[in-house]
């Protein structure tokens, strides 16, 4: 039986983990192979990558950490941020990287999604969605440039048509960050989720809200994704993920453990 | 290194170490292939020494002389077999004779006839090295791709020394070889389908052994463990007809 993916997500910047990322005892100074490694080592199923120097700078930079990672973790890894043309893709798939995320530039043109599918094959080709509720119309929203604060703007998709639309374009894996619950850690928002697991034929992976392990095993055995990510709760050492899968195990989830 | 340091580790391979890795390991390059990450999960399996006779080429001279081969692949069947036939290894590759693996895309091409069209209007014609037909995967519900880890259930075989059945290795793929008498390993993703194919030298794993942690690293150390040898003393039926064929 398929496993539920528990995945990790790391800021990235000029080739440094931030965000102040401390591990239990063992002291990271930012570096990110080391990280990686270590994630790898206890168990990560997969991690991403999300450069957040690619999306608040339009210049070229340093990439050769991708291929530093490649060279030492065993387990796939996806590089989000700033992938806006194939040429940028083909390079993080030829450092080395087994995905690439792609989100705002989608939205600005979904034919992306159909050249990087028939570029590299749909089995690379992830697309990220932020998603917020609007409670006044009931309904979910996509917005767009979500990394950049100032930059943020509504978009004229529903949640749910632009998952159809992802799909039809030839994704070959949807992240949907839930932007309303992420970084509070209540929880995954299972409501919307299960929604969009209904339409989604495509992997899907649940992002944001992660605080407890029972966040997790609500998500899998109540939203039924395929994975859950998550970045905070492991960065802060709240959740370690060897304990996390021993407890999703013993729930009759099935993981690899 | 230093050179003491060099001659002392020549030394120790000299002396028969068990983990010696004999003669040249070559990936070939199939152009269209994500070949890194095949590349470094060999390399992270060696000494400085092997590392110096891993290749990645197309140069037929250099593969018909490898001890072993890596066929890797991803993207569509039709790319990848283009890129092959450009180069002219599609002729080749059937009649190499040492222990070859394919990964990916590199197993789907060792079958004869791979239904994935993309945007062609024919079914891709294959190697023709394993008597199976690709097809899609019949997931019976369940997402497609199917993408992640799921367990595998091997047969006896030289790559899947030391691995237990229900062992986790991570796929990503659409199409699939069915059951057959070719198969080495099952998996289930909806349908059951063949994780591994092999025939004589050639070996196939449908699944990423690069990416499968622990579990990948023992296959591919398996087999870097292989060589020339391997296939003729374990295939008594291959050497008969040989033998028969020389008579």
């Amino acid at each position: 039986m398929l496993a539920k993916r528990i995945v990790p997500c790391l800021d990235v910047k000029e080739g440094k983990v931030v965000k102040g990322v401390q591990f239990r005892n063992h002291e990271i100074v930012g570096d990110i192979v080391p990280l990686a490694q270590r994630y790898a080592d206890e168990g990560a199923d997969e991690l991403v990558f999300y450069d957040i120097t690619a999306s608040a700078h339009d210049r070229v930079i340093d990439k050769s950490w991708v291929s530093r990672v490649a060279e030492r973790i065993d387990i796939p890894f996806c590089v989000a941020g700033g992938i806006r043309t194939i040429e940028q893709a083909r390079e993080k798939l030829a450092f080395g990287a087994d995905k690439i995320s792609i989100n705002s530039p989608a939205l600005t043109d979904p034919s992306l999604i159909r050249r990087l599918q028939d570029e590299f094959g749909r089995q690379c080709i992830v697309i990220g969605i932020d998603s917020y509720y609007n409670a006044s119309s009931d309904s979910y929203w996509v917005k767009q440039f979500t990394g950049d604060e100032a930059a943020t703007k509504d978009t004229q998709w529903f949640t749910q048509d632009w998952v159809e639309e992802v799909q039809k374009q030839g994704c070959g894996e949807i992240v949907l960050n839930v932007m309303n619950q992420d970084g509070v850690r209540q929880g995954y928002d299972i409501k919307q989720l299960s929604m969009i697991r209904a339409i989604c034929d495509v992997p899907l992976i649940a992002s944001g809200g992660a605080g407890t392990m029972a966040h997790f095993k609500d998500v899998f055995s109540q939203a039924n994704v395929d994975a859950a990510l998550a970045a905070s709760v492991f960065h802060k050492g709240i959740i370690d993920i060897q304990e996390l899968k021993q407890y999703l195990k013993d729930n009759q989830i099935a993981v690899r453990v | 290194m230093s050179q003491q340091d060099k001659t002392a580790l020549s030394e120790n391979s000299a002396l028969g170490n068990e983990n010696e890795i004999v003669g040249n390991t070559v990936i070939i390059d199939t152009g269209c292939a994500n070949l890194s990450s095949v590349r470094y999960a060999f390399e992270r399996l060696m000494s400085d020494l092997d590392r110096e006779r891993l290749f990645v080429t197309d140069d037929i001279e250099m593969i018909k002389a490898a001890e072993r081969v890596v066929l890797p692949g991803v993207g569509t069947a039709a790319a990848a077999m283009t890129s092959l036939q450009v180069k002219g290894l599609d002729k080749l590759i059937p009649t190499l004779t040492q222990p070859l693996l394919g990964v990916c895309l590199g197993m789907q091409m060792l079958t004869r006839v791979s239904k994935e069209r993309g945007n062609q209007s024919d079914d891709c014609p294959c190697l023709n090295i394993i008597p199976v037909d690709i097809d899609l995967l019949d997931t019976q519900g369940l997402p497609l791709p199917h993408m992640g880890w799921n367990q595998i259930k091997p047969n006896t075989h030289p790559i899947f020394d030391g691995i237990e059945a229900g062992s986790y290795v991570y796929f990503v793929h659409s199409y699939r070889a069915p059951i057959s008498d070719d198969s080495i390993a099952t998996a289930q993703h909806g349908e059951t389908f063949s994780a591994a194919i092999a025939k004589d030298n050639f070996i196939g794993l449908q699944f990423h052994p690069e990416k499968s942690a622990k579990v990948g690293a023992r296959m591919l150390q398996n087999f870097l463990m292989m060589d020339r040898t391997t296939f003729k003393k374990t295939n008594s039926k291959l050497a008969n007809s040989q033998q028969e064929a020389q008579l």
